[in-house]
């Protein structure tokens, strides 16, 4: 019997970007819940193996990760099952302990990461990366290569020194032909809660600038927003907290648009 | 050898692994015996060569994080502005973020290109006594996208190391891209002959990046790396109208503070959020100069005299 852990997932999008920083996994997260709010059964995968956000992000700490007949069982963020996660932050004994592996290894977990664990049917996975092309994005996409990858979403904060690094990924996404789903402008102005003014604390308009320059489509901006910052700090889901915000109204845009791609 | 030959496979593991002849991207590749056995794996006579061509350099500082997105390319630059605004000092800034070099960008050296010369590469100079060196000066286009493995990144590093004439320097600061993999390694590795003097750690308040600066941390104690000291980037912000503090990374697990107190490590500073920084980084100018006056410049500075009185006393 060969593994073949993503047999029934019907879509797979990546979440790149070339700088560090600018909210992937934020987004990743954000993506996700607001998918499984609409119904969809969804899946994470974190290959940021040095840096592994998405678990605190979803409060699910340091649960076991079980093998199966078909593979290594994901951790569920939800007790439907409606959220399934893969990521190296599950396979630490110690929290604080640092991954120290050159690009050989990062990339051998990576493709046992995508073939051996056992997703099940999934609307979409999902792929959160780390800043870069290198290793892990490498080991991704010839993991994936028996499988269809929809496309990515690229993730930029509005600065010129963020969209200049989000340039380079596009390159990475041209040459390994990977559809650029659209770009999302994350930290896009901070509205003062105690006067209302918005500043931009990043610069702004880059995001768009940059979907112009290269031909992509804008997803749309996502405001700096600390009570979404708090949120993932406690691993709590944003969208059910907040509904009212505009964060929720961005974020919900970005997906209703992302679906439609997919669907198309 | 090198640590990827030019006649090497496409998953060629690197000579210096320990998958070195033995991985199945092996099969075939005409260095594999060597590699099996053993001998790829002598001490790299690069070590050597690094010693000798940086004895010229006084001091070396690694700028560190496990996390991206925080400020140690921000930091890295105005560190060296500062450290050269006195002209009677020699500085260098190397860049080993290869791909996603910022440094070109923030020190308004976008465009340049780098000499060779009979003594090896020349850096680009910012001032006249403020060198830098980047893989963006070696690329030609700002869409080029750098997709190398670990081992081309390392071949990569080491060349930067042993090949560019960086001349007599006081300080030379390397800005690291985020967490703990191949470039960091090779940092190490090449400067275990020449030492390094110690790291500045960089986080921002929320425990989403202190988790990874713990790491970070943890690597430094590994390979015996001495911390200076942990700065707070983005620490709170004021708003220009109304003058209220925000936490917009909020340090809901104590910030930098508590993670210092924990692991007895210096708190350098702490920086706070000012819309100036990024504009002055985009804009390529120091915000030293551009906002002197700034609560940031001031934090700024201040940490930049600690860093200067720590290099020798440190953890």
């Amino acid at each position: 019997i060969s593994i073949n852990g993503l047999a029934q997932v019907k879509h797979v999008v990546l979440v790149l970007s070339g700088k560090g920083g600018v909210g992937k996994s934020t987004i990743t997260t954000e993506l996700a819940l607001a998918l499984v709010h609409a119904g969809k059964k969804v899946g994470i995968l974190d290959v940021d193996l040095c840096g592994p956000s998405i678990p605190r992000m979803l409060s699910v700490g340091k649960p076991e990760v079980h093998q199966c007949d078909a593979g290594w069982v994901p951790v569920y963020a939800d007790p439907q099952q409606k959220l399934a996660i893969m990521s190296i932050g599950f396979l630490l004994e110690d929290s604080d302990e640092a991954v120290i592996w050159r690009g050989p290894k990062k990339t051998a977990l990576i493709g046992q990461f995508v073939s051996d664990v056992a997703w099940g049917e999934l609307d979409i996975l999902l792929v959160d990366t780390p800043p870069g092309t290198s290793d892990e994005h490498l080991a991704v996409l010839e993991n994936l290569r028996k499988h269809r990858v929809d496309g990515a979403v690229l993730v930029t904060t509005p600065q010129a020194v963020s969209t200049g690094d989000v340039r380079r990924e596009i390159t990475f996404c041209k040459k390994t032909a990977v559809k650029i789903l659209g770009i999302v402008e994350n930290m896009s102005g901070f509205v003062c809660p105690h006067c209302s003014e918005c500043s931009n604390v990043f610069s702004k308009g880059g995001g768009e600038e940059l979907a112009k320059l290269t031909g992509s489509v804008f997803l749309g901006s996502v405001p700096l927003d600390p009570l979404l910052t708090a949120t993932l700090e406690e691993g709590r889901d944003f969208l059910q907290a907040f509904p009212e915000s505009s964060t929720y109204t961005a974020i919900s845009q970005i997906v209703n648009t992302v679906l439609s791609s997919l669907d198309a | 050898m090198a640590d990827v030959p030019n006649d090497a496979p496409e998953h060629c593991p690197g000579t210096s692994s320990d998958q070195a002849g033995k991985s199945s991207a092996c099969q075939g590749c005409p260095n594999q015996n060597i590699c099996a056995s053993g001998a790829a794996k002598a001490p790299d006579p690069a070590i050597e060569e690094i010693r000798q061509k940086l004895t010229s350099v006084k001091h070396k500082i690694l700028v560190l994080s496990g996390k991206g997105g925080v400020g140690k390319s921000t930091f890295s630059a105005h560190l060296s502005h500062a450290l050269a605004s006195d002209d009677s000092k020699e500085i260098a800034l190397l860049d080993v973020d290869i791909c996603g070099p910022s440094i070109p960008k923030i020190m308004g050296l976008e465009g340049e290109q780098v000499h060779q010369s009979g003594s090896g590469w020349s850096p680009v100079y910012v001032e006249d006594n403020l060198a830098v060196m980047s893989i963006g000066f070696l690329l030609s286009s700002p869409d080029d996208a750098v997709i190398w493995r670990g081992p081309k990144k390392n071949g990569m590093i080491k060349q930067f190391l042993r090949d560019v004439d960086w001349g007599e320097v006081d300080y030379l600061i390397v800005d690291t891209p985020p967490g703990t993999s191949d470039e960091h390694l090779s940092i190490v590795q090449y400067l275990s002959g020449a030492g390094i003097d110690g790291a500045v750690i960089i986080t921002t308040p929320q425990e989403v990046s202190l988790q990874d600066v713990r790491k970070e941390i943890r690597f430094c104690k590994k390979v015996k790396i001495p911390v200076i000291g942990v700065i707070e980037n983005m620490s709170g912000f004021v708003c220009p109208k109304c003058k209220n503090t925000s936490q917009i990374f909020p340090p809901t697990t104590g910030g930098a503070q508590r993670m210092c107190e924990e692991l007895n490590l210096p708190l350098l500073g702490r920086v706070p959020l000012d819309p100036r920084i990024g504009r002055s980084c985009d804009e390529g100018r120091s915000f030293l100069t551009e906002v002197p006056d700034s609560p940031a410049a001031v934090a700024y500075q201040n940490i930049v005299q600690i860093c200067h009185r720590r290099k020798v006393s440190v953890h």
